[in-house]
């Protein structure tokens, strides 16, 4: 079977001022797969994940989404984005937060109101729906955060620590969601520093100092490395630790 | 229809918050209130004292409107004025009047040196038919309180909506919505207009209720027609609002926000007609024309004071408009920090 490329970063280097936080990157990422970036902080996650976003764009180099060179308006419309932070209208109610953001993707009328039951359900927030945001728990909030990310059913999602300080049940839950998505079709990158959820990705890259120092399956990477753990794995490829 | 659920979403935001509501038209209408009450008070009436004149000449002055003390001995009169119990006293020996005032509060000088002038001009002059005054505008009534009424309407409207719009965008940006707005295909002049209308709709209301409040409550002059006077105050808060959310990019938290309120609001006062503009100095006088205050307050007065029409405002308006495009231009540039396209 032939695999679709869904993004494609090609010689990709971000520079501010004189500090280097990508260093000609290539990376591959396939339709349908989910794609855990492995790193410290600091490691150019996140300007990562924001570039192919389209909230940044690299010194030099190329990035591709969706056949599209970014940024682009009309790709951005087929991607989710969630942050490391909430962001969130704390002074409004859940509701009146998804209403706004499906109002910005033109999602109106009746098929608004299909869609905001069916992410509020995908999160498991469904009864909390009029509530105020902040009257809300910190993992209720993450949750309704993705729940806004899912509201247009994007083709991908891209999730920068969407787990980040996020209790083990809590943390299962989201994920469930995210391999239910995964299920239908959604390709899904999502950064993380934590092990046990880089085990849970098809692929992974780990990132340190601005390089990706290896790609593969968590399998491959241990076999390579002749190592039990991803963890390992990841000193043995000549990351200082995480 | 981006634009209309981001003003929507930002009329929600201050409607539900309460604070900002009294904030917006409880303030000014409180500040107003006391300005009023600062301005109309009784006029000052010295205290005077009159040693050595005699009993036939008291008796054709008009003494009222000052308090008169009447002494025998010129010390006497010397240590009251030194403690501050007489503003002033007037002397009479050898057929000369001189007065002699306490001379530290420069109003309290005017006033006292005013009543005896006026006390004492039909004394030298005999009686004298009093000058017929006619105004082409405004009154022998009108009070400071009309005449800085208009300028501090307007300064208030630019300074609350210039704070709130320029906090909201700030938390905006801290919170990280802004950037996930900014991941959604909204346009970033669609984010600018969307906050120009949320909060004029807000000002709008704002300002109507504050001039009405200043109008017909507290008797403020207005010659001119309300609609203008509405129209003037939405072109500069317009202004306001697009200045505030342009100088909250240059800053990192709501403090910051707040030390912009002495470089940009406060110098707007002093030179936009509170006090006489042909007394600034010169290599300052150029200030007054690159702040809309300036000219949203001789607007505000062409039709408050002066009762002017549309004929005589437009090019206020023009030049207020003109500001908030600028300012609007500069908001979208700022944006592309956040984002390219």
């Amino acid at each position: 079977m032939m695999e679709k490329i869904c993004v494609s970063v090609q010689h990709v280097t971000k520079q501010f001022g004189k500090h280097i936080v990508l260093r000609n990157l290539d990376l591959n990422i396939k339709e349908g797969e989910v794609f855990g970036l492995l790193g410290p902080s600091g490691a150019g996650k996140t300007t990562l994940v924001k570039e192919l976003s389209g909230l940044d764009i690299p010194t030099s180099g190329t990035n591709i989404v969706l056949n599209q060179r970014m940024p682009d308006l009309k790709i951005i419309n087929r991607i989710g984005y969630m942050a490391q932070s909430d962001a969130l209208y704390e002074d409004l109610s859940a509701k009146e937060n998804l209403q706004f953001f499906s109002n910005l993707y033109g999602i109106k009328g009746k098929r608004q109101q299909e869609r905001i039951q069916e992410v509020m359900q995908l999160v498991d927030l469904t009864d909390h729906l009029y509530k105020l945001v902040s009257d809300y728990s910190g993992g209720m909030m993450r949750r309704l955060s993705l729940a806004i990310a899912l509201l247009h059913e994007p083709e991908l999602l891209i999730l920068d620590e969407p787990t980040v300080g996020i209790d083990p049940v809590l943390r299962k839950r989201i994920w469930d969601a995210f391999f239910h998505l995964n299920k239908k079709g959604t390709t899904i990158i999502v950064t993380t520093h934590v092990m046990d959820e880089a085990e849970k990705c098809d692929r992974l890259g780990l990132m340190r100092d601005g390089s990706i120092i290896a790609v593969g399956t968590p399998q491959e990477l241990k076999q390579r490395t002749r190592t039990a753990s991803i963890e390992e794995a990841f000193l043995a490829y000549g990351g200082e630790g995480i | 229809m981006r634009v209309k659920a981001l003003t929507i979403r930002i009329l929600r935001q201050i409607i539900r918050d309460k604070r900002t509501i009294g904030m917006l038209l409880l303030a000014p209408i409180l500040v107003l209130s006391m300005l009023y009450l600062v301005f109309n008070g009784d006029n000052y009436e010295p205290k005077i004292g009159f040693v050595g004149i005699p009993d036939v000449m008291i008796d054709t002055l008009d003494l009222s409107d000052a308090s008169i003390t009447e002494y025998d001995d010129l010390l006497a009169a010397k240590r009251d004025l030194t403690e501050g119990q007489l503003d002033g006293y007037i002397n009479f020996s050898n057929q000369e009047l001189s007065v002699h005032l306490e001379g530290s509060d420069p109003t309290v000088n005017g006033a006292t040196i005013k009543w005896i002038q006026s006390t004492f001009s039909n004394l030298t002059d005999g009686a004298q038919s009093p000058l017929d005054v006619h105004y082409l505008h405004g009154s022998s009534d009108m009070g400071q309180f009309d005449y800085f009424g208009p300028v501090l309407l307007g300064f208030f409207v630019f300074f609350f909506v210039f704070i709130i719009a320029g906090v909201s965008f700030i938390r905006e940006r801290t919170t990280g919505t802004l950037e996930r707005l900014l991941s959604t295909p909204i346009r970033k002049w669609e984010i600018v207009v969307g906050y120009v209308l949320g909060f004029g709709i807000i000002t709008m209301v704002q300002s109507a209720l504050i001039a009405s409040y200043a109008i017909y409550v507290l008797g403020m002059m207005m010659e001119g027609s309300f609609i203008y006077l509405l129209l003037i105050i939405l072109a500069l808060s317009f202004t306001a609002l697009t200045l505030g959310i342009l100088v909250s990019s240059f800053a990192n938290n709501e403090l910051q926000m707040i030390q912009f309120i002495p470089i940009i609001v406060v110098p707007q006062i002093f030179f936009s007609g509170l006090f006489n503009l042909e007394t600034i100095s010169n290599w300052l006088s150029w200030i007054g024309p690159i702040t809309p205050l300036y000219y949203a307050a001789a607007a505000l007065r062409d039709v408050m004071v002066r009762g002017y029409g549309f004929p005589d405002i437009y090019m206020d308006l023009i030049v207020l408009f003109g500001f908030s495009i600028l300012f609007i231009v500069l908001n979208i540039l700022a944006l592309r920090k956040y984002r390219k396209i």
